[in-house]
C-alpha cells in the first residue's frame, strides 16, 4: 500500500529527472519556434524582425527541399529494407544449432559498437576509395572498372555504410524474438509436412511481426537523424543531403537561423509522427 | 531452444553462420590488421592480409602527432561523467515509478521517451546559442550535461524495467519490520538492483562514447572526444590508411570489449523494454 507520505516522497524523487527533461524539451523547443518566425542572421545583421510564416514557406519552396526529402526517404527506406530482410534471415540462421554460436553472435553484433565517424571513414577510405580501396581491388580482380563509390554511387554507398551499422541491431532484436518462439509449434508443423516456406509465413513471420514493427520504428527515428555518416563522407554533396543535413547547413554553415529553425520544426513534426506509433506499442507493453 | 539435428545439418549451419559472421566483422578486422602495416603496405596491390611486417609505428605516430591521449581522456570524462550523472538522477526517479506507481506513471514514462525522439537538429541552434552564452562551447562540462540529458530517458527506462522485476513483497516485509525508506533503499533495494544498474551504466557509457552529433557540433579543440578526433581524418592528406586504422582501432577497442558484455542489455535498453 502506497501511503500519502510515500507518494509525496516518490514525487520528490522523480522531480529532478522530470524537471531536467522538461527544461531540456521546452527551452530549446521554444527558442526554435521563436527563431522560426524571425529573420535571424547572426553574422549578417542579427535579428531582423518578425516575418510570420515566411521561413516555413521558404524552407519548403527552396530548390534543395524536395531533393533532401527524397534523399532522406531513400536512405531511411533502403536501410530499413536491407536491415529488416537480412536481419530476419540472420536471426533465423543464428537460431539454428551450431558450433561456436556465441562467437558468431559477437562477430555479427560488433559493428553496432563502432562509433559512426570511424565506420564512415573506414568504409570511405579503406573500402570505397576508387584507387586503393578494397572494393576497387575486388573490381579490378574481376576485370571491372573500379567505381568512385561516394561520388558515382553516393546513395548506395551511404545506404551500405548505414545498413552495416544497423544490421546488428535488427538482428539482435529479431533473434531475441525468435528465441521466444515455441519450438513445439514449429516441430508440429514440420511433422505435419508443412514445407519450410509455409512454416516461415504462417508461424515465424506472424510471431516476429511485433519485433519487426519495433525495429522499423526505432530505426526510423534514429535514421531520420543520421549525421556523422554524411558529415565525414560526402559532406552532403552528390545528392546525399538529407533533411537533417540541410537544416544543419542552414543553421551552422550559412548561419540562416530563422530558415534552419523552420526546417527544425518540420523535422520535429516528422519525428513525432513516427514516435506516436512507437509509443503506442511501448505503452501497451507497460500495461501487460 | 535445443532442437535435435543431424550432425551434417549442424556442420552446414556452422559453416554458413561463420562465413556470414566473418563477412560482417571483416571491416573491423581489416581496420585492425591495417593498423599494423606501414603506409606503403596498407595500400599495396594486391592487398596484404597477414603476410606483412607487423609494426607498431602507427600507434606511436598517432599519439605523437595528435596527442591522442587527450582525445581519449575527453571521451572517458564525457561518456563516464554523463553516465554517472544520469544514473544518479535516474535511480530515484525509476525507483519511485517502479515501487510507488500512480495513475500518471505510465504517462510520465512515455513522455520521457518522447523527449528522446526529439530530433537533435531541431534544437541545434538553441543549444549552440545557449552554449556560447553560458561559455560552455568546447567544454567537457557542457557535453557531459547534454549527453546526460539525451540519454536520461533510456537510463530511467532501463532502470525502471529492472526495478520492476524486484518482487514488491520483499519491500512490504521490510516495511512491516519497521525499516525506514532510507534503510529500504540502502540495504534491500540497492543490493538487488546492482546488476540492473551495472547493465544500464554499461550501455549508456557505450551510447555516450559513440555519440556523434553533439560531440561534433559543440566541440572544437579543447573538449573534442574521439568521435571528433577521428572525423578530423576525413580531409584527405596523402597516404594515411595505416594511421587512420591505428587511430580507429584505439577508438573502438575499449567499446568493442565493453559491448561484448552488454549484448543482452542492448535489446532491453534500446527497445525500452518492449523486447526482452
Amino acid at each position: 500500500m502506497a501511503t500519502q507520505h510515500s507518494r509525496s516522497v516518490a514525487r520528490l524523487m522523480m522531480a529532478p529527472a522530470v524537471i531536467l527533461l522538461l527544461g531540456w524539451m521546452l527551452v530549446p523547443l521554444t527558442m526554435t519556434l521563436y527563431f522560426s518566425f524571425k529573420k535571424y542572421l547572426p553574422l549578417r545583421g542579427g535579428d531582423l524582425g518578425w516575418v510570420g510564416l515566411d521561413n516555413y514557406i521558404r524552407f519548403v519552396s527552396s530548390s534543395s527541399f524536395w531533393p533532401a526529402v527524397q534523399a532522406t526517404l531513400v536512405i531511411v527506406g533502403g536501410v530499413l529494407v536491407i536491415t529488416v530482410v537480412l536481419g530476419i534471415l540472420l536471426a533465423m540462421l543464428l537460431d539454428q544449432p551450431m558450433w561456436g554460436q556465441g562467437v558468431v553472435r559477437i562477430l555479427v553484433i560488433a559493428p553496432f559498437f563502432v562509433m559512426p565517424t570511424v565506420s564512415a571513414l573506414v568504409w570511405k577510405n579503406m573500402f570505397m576509395d576508387p584507387v586503393n580501396g578494397l572494393l576497387a581491388h575486388l573490381w579490378r580482380f574481376f576485370g571491372a572498372e573500379p567505381i568512385s563509390w561516394l561520388s558515382e554511387a553516393s546513395m548506395t554507398s551511404i545506404i551500405m555504410i548505414v545498413s552495416w551499422q544497423w544490421l546488428p541491431f535488427a538482428t539482435l532484436i529479431l533473434l531475441t524474438a525468435i528465441q521466444s518462439l515455441d519450438s513445439e509449434q514449429l516441430e508440429a508443423a514440420e511433422m505435419d509436412g508443412a514445407p519450410p516456406l509455409k512454416r516461415f509465413y504462417h508461424i515465424i513471420l506472424p510471431h516476429l511481426s511485433r519485433a519487426i514493427t519495433i525495429v522499423i520504428l526505432i530505426q526510423t527515428i534514429f535514421l531520420l537523424s543520421i549525421f556523422a555518416e554524411i558529415f565525414v563522407t560526402t559532406g552532403g554533396a552528390f545528392g546525399t543531403r538529407t533533411l537533417t543535413y540541410l537544416i544543419f547547413q542552414r543553421v551552422l554553415e550559412s548561419q540562416n537561423v530563422g530558415l534552419g529553425s523552420a526546417g527544425g520544426v518540420y523535422a520535429i513534426i516528422l519525428a513525432n509522427i513516427v514516435a506516436i506509433f512507437l509509443m503506442r506499442i511501448v505503452g501497451k507493453n507497460l500495461d501487460a | 531452444m535445443a532442437r535435435a539435428v543431424t550432425p551434417r545439418r549442424k556442420s552446414l549451419n556452422t559453416a554458413l553462420a561463420w562465413a556470414v559472421g566473418l563477412l560482417i566483422f571483416f571491416p573491423i578486422l581489416w581496420t585492425i590488421l591495417t593498423s599494423f602495416k606501414t603506409e606503403a603496405q596498407a595500400i599495396a596491390s594486391p592487398p596484404l592480409f597477414l603476410n606483412f611486417n607487423w609494426t607498431l609505428e602507427n600507434y606511436a605516430i598517432v599519439q605523437e602527432r595528435s596527442d591522442y591521449m587527450r582525445f581519449l581522456w575527453n571521451s572517458v570524462i564525457i561518456a563516464g561523467g554523463s553516465t554517472v550523472l544520469g544514473v544518479i538522477i535516474a535511480v530515484p526517479a525509476a525507483w519511485a515509478m517502479a515501487f510507488v506507481p500512480s495513475k500518471r506513471t505510465k504517462d510520465i514514462l512515455l513522455w520521457m521517451l518522447s523527449t528522446k525522439m526529439l530530433p537533435a537538429v531541431g534544437v541545434l541552434y538553441p543549444i549552440y546559442l545557449l552554449f556560447i552564452r553560458l561559455g560552455l562551447l568546447d567544454t567537457r562540462g557542457g557535453l557531459v550535461v547534454v549527453l546526460m540529458l539525451i540519454n536520461l530517458p533510456i537510463i530511467v527506462w532501463m532502470l525502471y524495467t529492472y526495478f520492476r522485476e524486484i518482487p514488491g513483497e520483499i519491500l512490504e516485509a521490510a516495511r512491516m519490520d519497521g525499516a525506514t525508506l532510507k534503510e529500504e533503499i540502502l540495504h534491500i533495494l540497492t543490493p538487488m538492483a546492482v546488476p540492473g544498474i551495472a547493465s544500464t551504466v554499461l550501455l549508456n557509457f557505450i551510447l555516450a562514447w559513440n555519440e556523434a552529433f553533439w560531440t561534433l557540433n559543440l566541440t572544437a579543440v579543447d573538449a573534442a572526444p574521439l568521435t571528433a578526433f577521428i572525423a578530423s581524418y576525413s580531409s584527405p592528406e596523402g597516404l594515411f590508411f595505416a594511421k587512420l586504422s591505428a587511430a580507429s582501432t584505439m577508438a573502438i577497442a575499449p567499446i568493442l570489449i565493453l559491448g561484448w558484455f552488454s549484448q543482452k542489455q542492448l535489446v532491453r535498453g534500446l527497445t525500452f523494454g518492449a523486447v526482452k
